[in-house]
């Protein structure tokens, strides 16, 4: 087995961004993971981005195809999976090209020549071969045939197919950069053994083809130094790496347990938000009833039902699936009953661009329904907080017996970072307004006076039989009731029920300064390149006082949102999309003069772009 | 479940709203064969709850004192699937109409068969909308004359009997709207029967579609039109109990009794508890006579119990109790 114990100098490094590129069928997701999770074990801050296609397997070699995987990891605060990359490992010349533009100049390049054939140069549309032709010469390229030595390494393993032989070289790719970068390849072998339990033959050539590309970077002098990252100062606790979509479900578990409640999950699969029904399913021993329902709309409804007869009801989905579900969540804000609806974000309109990320679902949260239907809208905006957002979600809904809509995105959703782990038992308290006790003047449209929650009356309570619907309700009794004055009373009351969750939501604060000549607004998961960028600058002669003020809780706002910006001389929303949240904001506040910086390209921002923005609006 | 703690009676099941639907609407009937039937089955007041999507029919959860839920366009199949999931202990009932179910919520209708949760549908066909004043629905007949089809329905329908057979319903009863005490019988024996239960009710509607079902239903004609199927005895119809059905290669006949040598014994015994599916879709389908009762109760497995017994499985197996065992397993790693 390999050792990271070499006689090589390492240059110490403070962080670095690592980008693994090729087919879709090239495990490129596995090797980024695997290389993510060993540097989060020896103690690394780490922060990662998987970009792949839309489609399962597209034409190999075709530019479209290319799937990658980013993981920055650092001995300092990693926010972001960062931006120009120190090292690219290309599997075939269409990685290469459609990756090439974010490699720093200077930096290093590893390419399988192997891949290089005419076939797949002309696929990636090269005129002529990138590795012959100097047009590389500003990087320093390390070119390995490590298909030939994959297969060389593998020539006495029995059992195994040509397929298999050919699959294994992202691990040969994989021992390469352990050994750069100082990991031990450990953690994977251990990864191996418990995934391919029954399978002796692949745990055997992938540890081979793993350790064959750590000892071949070792004797290799075409890498001419190694680099090590020294762990992260990080708050003392129990960590793990996490995937947002997966903190997205461990929150609604833990909710549910605190709760003392059942939790239901109605879905319908859609990317990128499959991954928190793939999670759920799994946890039968804690209760979890899932329901893959028949269309997004089932989803919602069976939750819904779920809901009326007493468990934590939810229901998770992408843009296209919360379109559909509008009727049903106008339905649930009518019979003011708990549930919690996740929309992992991707790219719209439309189908739009299903495995990118953007932020631009907010204005169909916040209004997407018929009628006047106010609901709680809440944003996560880390793949780790995803876990205290849900969490939230479920308290807030259980709390105010309303709908609570929970944004994520595609870009934390499938990005991963280092959790601190949280005990349910160190959370905080979850109430319910479920109502057993019986009295004569009981009504299922009591509310309490401070949240105006309304009663949950389940069904198998004596007594409190009755009946709720999508028609309007009587204030007092809940029957249908068309009286015109009890429909605005109505109105009204489900408006400031919402309002009133400000009572319940931190205050708004600043990050870096509190006044100041700029002010950064930012909601959801932006924060990690939001708040990259501002500190950067504030780092920088001449930008010392841009504060950084990101939104979690959407609506309501929090109560001091206006204090807080009036401390500022300009105020920039950035968003991943056309300006919807700072409209948000112009509803709210009449004199707002607010500047927008909006990308809409299926991409998180850029350090550098934002870092530019913030210069230029700061000059002007 | 546990036995009813007492014996109620069907006012205890009427709530306190007035009951609005149009003058000679058979709803009225299916209401009160309803609040006559649940005192009969073995269940608790607090434990029925009745989830409605839109329609006239849909109206009906505000009419009985139970819990409800009056929700929203065909998707009560749906929400009444989480409500029993959530809760398998109650005795959960679906009101539906053709519209709601066929159309708009086609789609629930045959998963929540296919599936088979225990839980009772009431289908009021009228072969119309009514609440939306009088377009044909997916159970119109061709060349039928609606507010949306003037010169004739040239859309071809549904018979919900047979797409719920092939959607694997595994209870499936019709019955006319004007024949309440048969309803009450077959409302028990759905609310008997573990998984989903389709009860078709051939319902008029007196403004948009009156005597839709009069052919069948009318008590003049009724004897001889219908053929009212009991589990285990002849399928035998008529005035006279002499008209009867016997199987003439892959098609129904209808025999007399008396003539060309047919006896009694000739006649076709009904099983309604035959798993194969094939003379319950054929019975179906017949138009002469037109087969009500019981026509196929066939028990299986339903959803709630295979959920009950995979989560069982699970939990016995599983190293995790508390979410924290969870939380804290596989790869975790600590910083000083």
């Amino acid at each position: 087995m390999a050792t990271t114990q070499s006689n090589t100098q390492h240059e110490v490094l403070e962080a670095v961004i690592i980008r693994f590129v090729g087919d879709s069928g090239d495990g490129m997701q596995l090797t980024g993971t695997q290389f993510s999770d060993t540097s989060a074990m020896f103690g690394n801050d780490i922060a990662t981005f998987p970009n792949y296609p839309a489609e399962i397997r597209a034409p190999q070699g075709s530019l479209y195809g290319v799937s990658g995987f980013q993981v920055h990891i650092g001995s300092v605060e990693i926010s972001t999976p960062g931006d120009e990359v120190d090292l690219l490992v290309a599997m075939n010349p269409a990685g290469l090209k459609t990756n090439l533009h974010a490699v720093k100049p200077g930096h290093t390049i590893i390419v399988d020549t192997d891949a290089f054939t005419k076939k797949n140069l002309e696929k990636a549309q090269y005129d002529s071969n990138p590795l012959e032709d100097n047009s590389l010469e500003n990087y320093r390229v390390i070119e390995v045939s490590m298909t030939s030595l994959t297969k060389e390494t593998l020539k006495d393993v029995q059992g195994l197919d040509n397929k298999s032989i050919t699959r294994s070289k992202n691990m040969f790719a994989l021992g390469m950069v352990y050994w750069m970068y100082d990991r031990s390849p450990d953690y994977t072998i251990d990864f191996f053994n418990k995934k391919f339990k029954s399978k002796p033959e692949i745990i055997e050539a992938n540890t081979k083809v793993l350790n064959a590309g750590f000892y071949f970077a070792e004797t290799l002098e075409l890498i001419p130094n190694a680099y090590s990252i020294s762990p992260a100062k990080m708050p003392a606790g129990t960590y793990r790496i996490i995937m947002g979509n997966t903190a997205t479900a461990w929150g609604f578990l833990a909710a549910a347990e605190k709760a003392g409640l059942e939790l239901f999950l109605g879905s319908y699969p859609i990317t990128p938000a499959s991954d928190i029904l793939h999670e759920l399913v799994k946890h039968k021993h804690f209760g979890v009833k899932a329901l893959q329902a028949e269309d997004e709309i089932a989803g919602i409804t069976s939750a819904i039902g779920a809901s009326f007869a007493g468990d934590l009801a939810i229901t998770t989905t992408s843009g296209p699936g919360l379109a559909l579900k509008g009727e049903a969540l106008g339905l649930a804000m009518m019979i003011e009953l708990p549930l919690v609806v996740v929309n992992v974000q991707r790219g719209g309109p439309s189908t739009g661009l299903p495995t990118k990320t953007e932020q631009s679902d907010l204005l169909q949260s916040m209004y997407g329904r018929n009628g006047e239907s106010p609901v709680i809208v809440i944003a996560a905006s880390t793949p780790a907080n995803c876990f205290n957002f849900a969490y939230q979600a479920a308290k807030m809904t259980l709390e105010h017996m309303t709908p609570v809509v929970l944004l994520t995105d595609g870009y934390i959703a499938n990005g991963s970072a280092p959790w601190k782990i949280q005990s349910a038992k160190d959370m905080s308290e979850i109430k319910n307004n479920i109502v057993s006790e019986y009295h004569e003047n009981w009504h299922p449209y009591d509310r309490d006076k401070e949240t105006l929650a309304r009663n949950w009356a389940i069904p198998g309570t004596p007594q409190f039989e009755h009946r709720v619907g999508g028609l309007e309700k009587d204030r007092i009794s809940g029957n249908v009731s068309y009286v015109p004055e009890n429909h605005e009373y109505m109105t009204k009351i489900r408006a400031e029920k919402i309002k009133r969750v400000q009572n319940y939501i931190p205050d708004l604060t600043t990050e870096f300064e509190e006044e100041g000549d700029l002010l950064v607004v930012g909601w959801g998961g932006t924060y990690g390149s939001l708040h990259t960028a501002v500190k950067k600058l504030n780092e920088e002669e001449g930008f010392s006082n841009i504060g950084l003020a990101h939104f979690n809780y959407i609506n309501p706002l929090p109560k001091n949102t206006e204090d807080v910006f009036s401390k500022f001389k300009k105020i920039v929303v950035c968003e991943l999309n056309n300006g919807q949240f700072a409209k948000i904001l112009k509803i709210n506040f009449n004199n707002l003069n607010l500047l927008e910086y909006n990308k809409v390209q299926g991409l998180p921002f850029g350090n550098g772009e934002l870092a530019e923005k913030f210069k230029q609006l700061l000059v002007k | 479940m546990e036995t009813a703690a007492k014996k109620y009676t069907f006012k205890d099941f009427a709530s306190d709203q007035e009951v609005r639907w149009c003058p000679g609407c058979d709803d009225y009937v299916i209401l009160r064969a309803m609040q006559k039937a649940l005192p009969d089955m073995d269940v608790k007041k607090e434990d029925v709850v009745f989830i409605s999507g839109i329609g006239c029919s849909s109206r009906f959860p505000y009419y009985m004192d139970s819990y409800g839920m009056h929700s929203i366009h065909g998707r009560a199949p749906a929400i009444a699937t989480g409500v029993k999931i959530a809760n398998p202990d109650l005795s959960v009932w679906v009101i539906t109409g053709d519209g709601d179910s066929m159309a708009i919520g086609g789609n629930h209708f045959i998963h929540v068969l296919r599936r088979n949760v225990d839980l009772n549908i009431i289908l009021f066909n009228n072969e119309i909308y009514g609440l939306t004043k009088g377009q044909f629905s997916p159970t119109s007949l061709v060349g039928q004359k609606t507010k949306s089809s003037p010169y004739g329905n040239t859309q071809p329908p549904f018979s919900p009997g047979e797409l719920a057979i092939g959607a694997q319903a595994r209870f499936f009863a019709r019955i006319g709207g004007n024949t309440p005490k048969e309803m009450t019988d077959l409302f028990i024996e759905a609310e008997k029967f573990k998984g989903t239960s389709l009860i078709e009710v051939l319902q008029n509607c007196p403004i948009f579609n009156d005597g839709c079902f009069t052919e069948y239903t009318d008590k003049k004609v009724r004897e001889d039109k219908q053929l009212y199927v009991r589990h285990g005895e002849p399928m035998i119809f008529g005035k006279e109990k002499n008209k009867g059905l016997v199987l003439n290669g892959l098609k129904l006949e209808v025999v007399t009794i008396g003539e060309n040598g047919i006896t009694e014994k000739d006649i076709l015994i009904h099983n309604a508890k035959e798993q194969d599916p094939t003379l319950h879709q054929m019975l179906v389908r017949l138009r002469y006579p037109l087969v009500t009762g019981i026509i196929r109760s066939y028990e299986d497995v339903t959803l709630e119990e295979r959920i009950d017994v995979l989560t069982a499985e699970v939990k016995s197996k599983s190293k995790f109790n508390k979410t924290d065992d969870l939380f804290f397993s596989g790869d975790i790693y600590q910083v000083f």
